[in-house]
């Protein structure tokens, strides 16, 4: 294990072992949220982070599966395990097709044609009643699992939450890592000497899009499970925003970034409102102050701050590194 | 050592406050009842769960703060209208504060987001508001009654009084494009064709529409009356848009399109409505006026559907703790006890539950009229002890498919 890969394991491990020391399952559910939204805030970071592209979309692809999922395993009657197969399929196929569209623009053009198609699909679940339930949604979903895998218990849920999240982390640690992901952060900052030097722009953000979709659709099938029910208002505008936010928030293009922040706004929301009423407040406050003080997000933040107190303290002299020269 | 005395002193002191609660009546030793109670605090739904709370504080207000000789703790929380929201709200009620019932949620897909939830931990669940048809009728919850009537429960009535007592024969119907716009126009018009009328078309406005104008000027002019089912905020714009169009037709309305919550913000343009509902502030059944006027002088206005929703549920939950003598840690038996609740008096007067947890009650037609200085809902016919399958047979009613935009067909469109 490489000593980059060390804090994830200890926050995983600790985040896996919560139902050891918490009484009420309570604390063990927040965490299987702050775990499923932290892997749809991976999948978003792709597009945000790595790729440039700013989707406000992006709940489109949880939704998808979720929907998928629970109308194949409710209404279809298909076993979940199977029917997630088929709901992350589906997905993917019709990310693929979405590609087509979005991908034709970047920068603001993006964000808005990202935000449409997830009101097209959004429009569809509220107003197809009779295939969707409207904006009653679809109850019931079942959860998979059996005698020898009880995912019904919040424990053993949370752990199948954190082995997803584990192999988000391994998947897109390495993908950053490859040619592929240095490419893509190439066509990031400059998609048009990279389409010059001979790389095909439009498919390695493909990729990344479709990256993007896998790991969100991932995301949406946990959270079907977890709360075995889907209704429209996860594919709402404000959806998308929260998971921009948490991208944001934790600092796009950082692995840990969004962790941190799925971590920081899931519980925002369901921790702080137990004592403070005007919790909705808070939440804006807090991003904010981020905003204010840490424009590039928390990890980057934090990252600047001990260098800077590094640089306080007196030590050797620093080596001289060649510095990356900004525009290749 | 100064903090071991501190500590000997402390629990001496402990040990004397003890022995002398023991000397206290039973009850008091009784840890306090909780109950959590599902609000809203945040987004569009604000405004009604602002109601529910004050339904809400005036009932455990007029009950001391007890229920069955036994103090209440209540613990609100804030769902801010989003389904996940609420269902980590309810866990939070359930796993963390460990509450005996809770009271909520508001909207009926929060209700439906729970659902699940609910029937697994078991939990008694009175809502004030939800009126999905479904909750009481084909997804029926062992852990779920309602203190509020379906959406359709009071439209069957309005469907009937207008073929017969208003003898209209044509009507256009304009409702909010959710479930509970459809579920409330299908009831009306399945009891207005089943008694001769005929809907001839049928119009659905999405939810959050800024401007009816488009919708308004498709209502047929050859038709006797429009029936209009709107929630929230948007029975006010419907109706002020619909008079500056001139009027055409009459207006008839479901309960919520002209509630006291919003009556107050309306002018001329609802004066002449006539809607159906189980509650209206100037109903005269016994407990409304002094609940009416206790909201009145405590909170300077009339309540409405979600004031009197959350008062009649903590009433219901009064009723069955005191059944079960204050012992609300058997679930089953406080479940069974809210089953069979029956109340004489309260804002909806005499009220009972029926088998599958859905309240029978009177059900008003009212006209709303300009009274003492503000607008009223005027009590014009009662129909008594009103179920939620209205005059069907209750089993060929659940055979059948939910009401929905499309079902019941509307055979007479375009007529």
């Amino acid at each position: 294990m490489s000593a980059r890969a060390l804090p994830f394991a200890v926050a995983l491990a600790a985040m896996a072992m919560v139902p050891l020391f918490s009484t009420s399952p309570f604390y063990v559910n927040l965490t299987s949220q702050v775990t499923i939204a932290a892997i749809g805030a991976l999948g978003l970071n792709v597009l945000v982070g790595h790729a440039g592209l700013n989707s406000l979309g992006f709940a489109v692809f949880p939704g998808l599966a979720a929907y998928l999922v629970a109308w194949l395993s409710t209404v279809g009657g298909i076993d979940p395990v199977f029917a997630a197969l088929v709901a992350l399929g589906g997905t993917l196929a019709v990310a693929a097709l979405f590609a087509l569209v979005a991908l034709r623009t970047t920068g603001l053009g993006f964000v808005m044609i990202t935000m449409a198609l997830c009101q097209i699909v959004w429009g569809a679940a509220y107003r197809w009643t009779s295939v969707t339930g409207g904006d009653n949604g679809l109850s019931g979903v079942p959860r998979p699992g059996g005698a020898w895998l009880p995912l019904e218990k919040p424990e053993y849920f949370l752990w199948l939450c954190l082995a997803v999240l584990a192999l988000a982390l391994v998947q897109l640690g390495r993908f950053f890592d490859s040619p592929l992901g240095v490419a893509l952060r190439g066509t990031r900052d400059q998609p048009r000497r990279m389409g010059a030097v001979g790389y095909d722009v439009w498919r390695i953000r493909f990729v990344a899009w479709m990256l993007a979709a896998a790991w969100g659709a991932a995301a949406g099938l946990l959270y079907a499970w977890y709360h075995q029910f889907v209704s429209p208002h996860m594919m709402a505008v404000t959806a998308s925003a929260e998971v921009l936010l948490m991208v944001v928030a934790g600092g796009a293009g950082t692995l840990a970034g969004p962790l941190i922040g799925a971590a920081l706004v899931v519980l925002l929301k369901n921790l702080a409102s137990i004592w403070i009423d005007r919790w909705v407040m808070l939440l804006g406050f807090t991003f904010v102050v981020i905003v204010l003080l840490m424009p590039d997000g928390i990890v980057p933040g934090f990252n600047r701050l001990t260098a800077s107190l590094k640089r306080l303290r007196p030590g050797p002299a620093p080596k001289l590194v060649p510095r990356e020269r900004a525009d290749g | 050592m100064p903090t071991l005395t501190k500590r000997t002193t402390a629990s001496w002191l402990a040990a004397t406050a003890l022995s002398a609660l023991a000397a206290l009546p039973a009850a008091a030793q009784q840890p306090p009842i909780k109950i959590g109670f599902m609000t809203v605090r945040s987004g569009a739904l604000a405004a009604g769960g602002k109601q529910m709370e004050q339904g809400m504080e005036y009932c455990l207000a007029e009950r001391n703060g007890m229920m069955g000789g036994r103090k209440v703790e209540l613990i609100t929380v804030d769902t801010a209208g989003q389904p996940a929201t609420t269902k980590t709200r309810a866990q939070e009620l359930v796993e963390r504060e460990r509450v005996n019932a809770i009271i909520g949620p508001l909207a009926a897909f929060e209700a439906l987001a729970i659902d699940d939830y609910i029937r697994q931990v078991g939990v008694p669940v009175i809502s004030p508001s939800a009126a999905a048809e479904d909750l009481t009728q084909r997804k029926q919850n062992p852990w779920f009654v309602r203190a509020v009537g379906t959406s359709a429960q009071a439209n069957h009535a309005l469907g009937e009084y207008a073929a017969k007592d208003l003898k209209l024969k044509r009507v256009v119907t304009i409702g909010d494009d959710f479930a509970f716009g459809h579920e409330a126009t299908a009831g009306f018009q399945r009891a207005f064709e089943d008694n001769g009328g005929q809907v001839v078309q049928k119009l659905w406005p999405p939810l959050n529409v800024a401007d009816y104008g488009s919708y308004i000027s498709q209502i047929r002019t050859d038709v006797d009356a429009v029936y209009a089912a709107f929630a929230g905020g948007n029975g006010l714009r419907f109706l002020q848009q619909y008079a500056e169009y001139g009027a055409p037709v009459k207006v008839i309305a479901q309960m919520t399109t002209v509630d006291e919550g919003i009556l107050k913000s309306m002018g001329k343009e609802a004066v002449g409505v006539i809607s159906s509902g189980w509650y209206t502030a100037t109903q005269d059944v016994p407990g409304n006026k002094e609940f009416a006027a206790g909201i009145r002088a405590k909170y300077g206005a009339d309540p409405g559907y979600y004031t009197a929703g959350a008062y009649e549920a903590c009433a219901f939950l009064d009723a069955a703790v005191k059944a079960i003598d204050g012992k609300v840690e058997d679930k089953q038996a406080l479940m069974k006890a809210l089953r069979s609740v029956k109340l004489e008096k309260g804002p909806y007067g005499e009220v009972t539950l029926d088998e599958y947890g859905n309240p029978i009650m009177n059900v008003t037609i009212r006209k709303t009229e300009e009274k003492d200085g503000r607008l009223q809902n005027v009590v014009i016919k009662t129909y008594p002890k009103v179920t939620q399958f209205w005059t069907y047979d209750p089993k060929a009613f659940l055979a059948e498919p939910v009401y929905s935009r499309d079902y019941p067909p509307a055979k007479n469109l375009g007529k």
